[in-house]
């Protein structure tokens, strides 16, 4: 039987402050440049930051189940590269496509097997591995570059979508089908859930029937053919193949998910808030860009926002629960009494 | 001579008037006087009380949420009292954290020891204050003297009688040998007052021995140990006096002379319990549901075969490491094995897959409640729902007022005590954690159930409950399979018992052949009973 | 591995057992990085043996004196199970603002200047110490974020400008040549601070304190041990020898703009991991680490004369990494296996699950 406090505990959580900081930053921005909020700025926008905003998704998922994904920008750039060198050679534009998400599923296999098999830690193996890929990329394409693909795959890269006016990047869509997609698997299914209880605990996990290691070699092998994806969007984009595509992108996607509010330890995390984070992200460097900032310098925003999401949690809330709980007794919250008495641990 | 045991009705007595009066003996090494403590509303301690002299061994007992836990929490530092006393070798003091409590000379040794793997035995003792060498080679530091640290451990090492090499690292050290390092720790603080929570409730029978000659030897130097346990023959064989809790509050302190276990029980519980766990149903047991054939894990078990039938509980048991988890934990598929079959209602199962097995019917109560049993972290609801996720689906979403409504009606059969259902399961007693288990696999109508030592670490109350559960669960048709190292409930629960040795199955009996003696012998290996 | 283990065969008393087995493992995985360094210098002198004359050595010396600085200081931070990723804007940021400070005041002492690197890093460290000591937060995301803020600092101070070698005043570009006995100087001053760094490490009660919190952070509070204090000293100390390294760095490279240190601390991490340091602490050693630091330049360097284009670099050093990783699990599985099988007396205690140290 919730009772008011119940009800208000949800509004205390991170998602809420995220979603009161991208309020903020919608504010400031068009108070600083009137163009802020056109559509025009909003299209510009999914173009600079659609292809890091597809790859928080599956990143969400595998830092929920308790690793992480370091390798996320050199398979990005790995497959940008294979993207170009195939078809410099002459390959059908459908066969580079098949060939690059097979390469980005078994990139992610790796990932996943040296995890799951070998039990090594995923910090020390993504590392290695985004060595690893982001080399493979520099010994398949060299210092070449690779450009003028057809306009008709280019424009995937820098067109709007049909039928939505002018405001609608591809990699826009692709973000936020795929946060739909992601939200309802995450927070509704048996999947999910099995996700969040093998983040908050692998043996506990394990022992109740679930398979950790299947799941998680699949959301490496998932990360690594959205990936892929990503590369082959980032390519067309810029119409440019070269080795250092992405290069350093993985700091962003994981800074993205952290401030987002999806611990780092796992077992906590939502896809709403993974959709407030990129809007903040994108949304600062967008108004920095426009009154502007040195843009590359934003990472001064994205640094102290990151801070934040893990300073704020330990002083914030607790105060906010207490002084909610201090209203709930002077009765100011009314509501019917809770069931039961919690006993001490 | 005769103690004096104050009826449980009354305010109980003081601890200290257990004393016969004018003996005049030397001030207590500890006095703990009308503790309390709160934490926000739950009052953990109301009247925590409880003295030690020097060269005794004392025991407390109590339900969980008896107040014990808090209590030594105040004797390591950890907790400040709301309000009481506490006075060591007769000066009244007050912890501020666990420092002030080392140098107070109070050692706390807790159930599960953690030490620092990758480090020495020699640097898990002397953490933070390794001996120094004379000489600095850089001045205003001086480094550690390492083969004084090494003396220096195996001196106290062979003061305790055990012969631990203290150059080798911490890691894969049992956990008696574990405990042996910690009480050794203590040792070189000079602790006059060492606490043991539950000690023994990992122990082999041989390594509870030896920790009891340890505690002899700490009590022949004069120190004071205070032993917590939920065994009571393990409290009649070392304590010589008692202190009872109860809800938070002293009951009764006395001298362990002239009371029976009955007596404490009653005074923890304060009603009257049965003495043994309910008889099994007796009925005819039924068609066999689980049969393990000839299984085999080189290097951990080795041939084991046995049968459980609907209806019937048989219990396995044995020392500790004699293998018996390890087979259950096959049989259920966690872990692998290298022969053998085991079957379900006839029909093969896969190796090393619980989602096989989980499909075949079984359920699975793992040992270690809190890393195995329980996302710690998730919800009593979600828990419940853990196992049972796909039955809750329905167009591949889980319906959250089927994952409600499951987790409300176990917890009512179960009567499972907690605060709202969206509440941590970490909130919950030992005992309702258990519950909780158990409700997830019940939920799943299991045709065999092994649980691992269901009752351990909980409570006496909750304990009979879950016994009740099982042989209801028997009568039903469900064929148990039980793992316990206590021998009275191997004894009254089970209709069969099986008993392993270092990884084979040594011997069988039925309810009525069996005794405490002959199952123990089994287990040891040894024609003459053994200490239990 | 053991298959007598059951029926009657008793436990290893144990009487030096566990000990000589642990020294055992730890040479052997020290001796592995020598080995693989020894193939490697062999391998490639017998196809180029001008890789093994003075010039070629001395190079290398120096690029892995700036690098074995960094890993000294990272191990530090790795070994209490933290992690610190802003040295390679650290590096940045102290590269170009020492050699800002040699372009706008000529004349300048060297050593002044050294010291205000010393100074820049310990700000950086000081402030990632309290954040990660004080907050009792992840050293991963505060490091993360003080990469990305210390980064945009250094873009803003840094605007498009570079600096110029030729702006430095030639005593200080000449510091990576100098040598004494044909071996660099800065080569020998790091591997003097590696070896103080690795004897307090080893013999000093703060030192060992860093191994105690990596090992069991939740025991190393409850034993006493200031944590706190410690964890910010090791902090402090990485963006200290990051700022030092920065200096150092200003004088081995032409130019310096604000690119200058990028992706250094995943380098770093790697010699650090490569070297024998647990990735989540409690072992390992800074001469390791100093091993696995002139590991990977040696390799940069060998593909380089081979004629190998250095593209393969980065694919091999991942490799590398990942190799070292999967051994180190395997080394502890198995080392942690033999160890249960020693205890004391006859007891057969066995596997307990979960709950062995």
């Amino acid at each position: 039987m919730p009772d008011l406090t119940d009800r208000l505990r949800p509004a205390l959580r991170w998602e809420s402050g995220l979603a009161a900081v991208v309020i903020l930053i919608l504010i400031i921005g068009s108070a600083a440049s009137p163009q802020f909020l056109t559509g025009n700025n909003l299209f510009n926008l999914g173009l600079t930051n659609g292809e890091i905003a597809i790859m928080t998704l599956p990143m969400t998922l595998i830092v929920i189940s308790g690793e992480i994904d370091l390798s996320v920008a050199s398979i990005l750039g790995m497959s940008s590269a294979l993207l170009g060198y195939l078809w410099s050679k002459g390959w059908p534009m459908p066969a580079i496509f098949v060939f690059v998400g097979v390469v980005g599923l078994a990139a992610g296999a790796v990932n996943g097997l040296l995890v799951t098999r070998l039990r090594l830690p995923s910090l020390a193996v993504t590392i290695g591995t985004l060595a690893l890929y982001r080399g493979i990329a520099t010994i398949v394409l060299g210092p070449n570059t690779v450009s003028s693909f057809p306009a008709g795959y280019t424009n995937l890269g820098i067109n709007a979508v049909p039928f939505t006016g002018n405001d609608m990047t591809w990699s826009t869509l692709i973000f936020l089908v795929g946060a739909l997609i992601f939200g309802v698997v995450l927070h509704a299914t048996p999947l999910g859930r099995s996700v969040y209880a093998m983040g908050a605990s692998a043996e506990a996990a394990q022992f109740a029937g679930i398979r950790v290691k299947r799941i998680k070699t699949g959301l490496f092998m998932l990360s690594g053919l959205v990936c892929a994806l990503a590369g082959v969007l980032w390519t067309f984009r810029l119409d440019t193949a070269v080795q250092n595509n992405g290069l350093g992108l993985e700091l962003s996607v994981v800074a993205i998910v952290l401030l987002a509010g999806v611990s780092i330890f796992g077992g906590k995390g939502s896809v709403i808030g993974v959709v407030l984070a990129v809007l903040a992200f994108a949304g600062i460097q967008n108004a920095l860009l426009l009154t502007n900032f040195n843009q590359e310098a934003t990472g001064i925003v994205t640094g102290a926002l990151l801070l934040a999401s893990v300073f704020l949690p330990t002083v914030f809330l607790p105060q906010a629960v207490r002084l909610v709980r201090r209203l709930g007794r002077l009765r100011l919250l009314a509501g019917p009494a809770t069931a039961g008495q919690p006993r001490q641990p | 001579m005769h103690a004096e045991v104050r009826p449980v009705d009354s305010a109980g007595s003081e601890p200290g008037q257990s004393d016969q009066a004018g003996r005049g003996e030397a001030p207590p090494v500890l006095a703990l006087s009308h503790a309390a403590k709160s934490f926000g509303a739950v009052r953990a301690l109301t009247d925590g009380s409880v003295e030690l002299r020097a060269g005794e061994v004392h025991a407390l007992l109590g339900e969980n949420g008896a107040g014990k836990s808090t209590l030594v929490k105040i004797l390591a530092g950890v907790h400040q009292p709301d309000s009481g006393t506490l006075t060591v070798g007769g000066r009244a003091v007050t912890l501020h954290g666990p420092a002030a409590a080392r140098e107070a000379g109070l050692a706390v040794i807790y159930q599960e020891p953690t030490l620092f793997p990758d480090l020495t035995v020699a640097e898990n003792m002397f953490v933070g204050r390794q001996p120094l060498a004379s000489a600095g080679l850089l001045k205003g530091g001086r480094r550690i003297d390492r083969r004084a640290m090494q003396r220096d451990a195996a001196a106290v090492f062979a003061r305790l009688g055990v012969p631990l090499d203290p150059a080798r690292p911490a890691r894969g050290l049992s956990i008696a040998d574990q405990q042996v390092v910690e009480i050794g720790k203590a040792l070189s603080l000079d602790a006059r007052v060492i606490v043991m929570d539950e000690p023994t409730a990992a122990l082999s029978a041989a390594e509870v021995d030896r920790l009891f000659e340890v505690v002899r030897t700490l009590q022949a130097q004069g120190a004071a140990v205070l032993f917590i346990s939920h065994r009571l023959e393990e409290v009649f064989a070392i304590c010589s006096r008692v202190t009872v809790m109860r809800d938070g509050g002293h009951v009764l302190t006395s001298d362990l002379a002239g009371l029976t276990a009955q007596d404490l029980v009653r005074a923890m519980v304060g009603r009257e319990l049965a003495e043994r766990p309910p008889e099994a149903a007796g009925a005819e047991p039924g068609e066999p549901v689980l049969a393990v054939r000839r299984l085999t894990r080189e290097g951990v078990f080795t041939d084991v075969s046995l049968t459980v039938r609907a209806g019937e509980i048989v219990a396995l048991a044995g020392l500790v490491g004699s293998g018996r988890s390890e087979v259950a934990r096959a049989v259920f598929g966690i872990d692998r094995y290298d022969a053998g079959q085991v079957t379900v209602h006839g029909q093969r199962l896969k190796r090393a897959s619980p989602v096989s097995a989980m499909a075949a019917g079984i359920g699975f109560v793992p040992e270690d409640r809190r890393q195995q049993g329980l996302v710690m972290d998730m919800s009593v609801q979600q828990n419940v729902a853990l196992a049972s996720l796909g039955a809750l689906r329905r167009g591949g979403l889980i319906r959250a007022s089927a994952e409600r409504a499951m987790a409300t009606d176990w917890a009512a059969r179960l009567k499972i005590k907690y605060g709202r259902l969206t509440d941590p399961v970490s909130m919950l007693s030992g005992g309702n954690q258990q519950k909780v288990v158990l409700a997830k696999w019940l939920g799943r109508r299991p045709r065999v159930l092994i649980v691992d030592e269901p009752t351990r670490g909980i409570d006496v109350g909750t304990k009979a409950e879950v016994h009740h559960l099982l042989t209801d669960l028997a009568r039903d048709g469900v064929g148990i399979l039980m793992i316990s190292s206590e021998l009275p409930e191997v004894l009254g629960v089970s209709d069969r018992i099986l008993v392993m040795r270092e990884g084979a199955l040594v011997a069988e009996f039925t309810h009525a052949d069996a005794s405490e003696e002959a199952v123990m012998s089994a287990a040891m290996g040894q024609a003459a009973g053994g200490a239990e | 591995m053991s298959t007598a283990t059951v029926a009657g065969s008793g436990q290893r008393a144990d009487r030096g057992g566990g000990a000589g087995l642990a020294e055992r493992v730890f040479r052997i995985r020290e001796s592995g990085i020598v080995a693989v360094l020894i193939v490697f210098v062999a391998v490639t002198t017998a196809v180029r043996p001008r890789f093994l004359d003075a010039a070629n050595i001395q190079f290398v010396l120096v690029d892995t004196a700036t690098f074995a600085l960094l890993a000294l200081g990272q191990t530090m931070v790795v070994i209490s199970r933290n992690v610190d990723l802003s040295v390679g804007s650290v590096v940045g940021l102290s590269a170009y603002l020492s050699a800002t400070l040699f372009a706008d005041h000529p004349g300048i002492p060297i050593p002044v200047v050294f010291l205000a690197g010393l100074g820049i890093g310990l700000a950086c460290g000081i402030a990632n110490g309290v954040m990660v000591a004080a907050g009792r937060v992840p050293s991963l995301v505060v490091t993360l974020a003080t990469l990305y803020i210390i980064r945009g600092i250094d873009i803003l101070i840094v605007g498009g400008n570079e600096v110029d070698a030729s702006s430095l005043p030639n005593a200080f570009i000449d510091i990576p040549k100098d040598t004494v006995a044909g071996i660099p100087v800065i080569a020998i001053a790091v591997a003097v601070v590696v070896a103080l760094g690795a004897y307090y490490l080893r013999s000093y009660r703060s030192g060992r304190d860093l191994y105690a919190i990596g090992s069991n952070p939740p025991a190393a509070r409850l034993a006493g041990v200031p944590v706190g204090r410690r964890v910010f000293t090791a902090f402090a100390v990485s963006g200290a020898v990051a700022g030092v390294a920065g200096v150092l760095w200003a004088s081995q490279y032409p130019t310096i703009n604000s690119t200058a240190g990028n992706g250094y601390e995943l380098q770093v991490v790697s010699a650090v991991v490569v070297g024998g340091v647990a990735i989540f602490g409690g072992s390992g050693t800074a001469a390791g680490a100093a091993l696995g630091a002139l590991l990977l330049t040696t390799i940069n360097s060998a593909l380089y004369v081979l004629g190998i284009s250095s593209f393969w670099d980065q694919a091999i050093w991942g490799f590398l990494l990942l190799v070292a990783i999967a051994l180190d699990q395997a080394i502890t599985e198995r080392l942690t296996s033999a160890l249960r099988k020693i205890n004391t007396g006859k007891i057969n205690t066995g596997e307990r699950g979960t709950r062995h140290a």
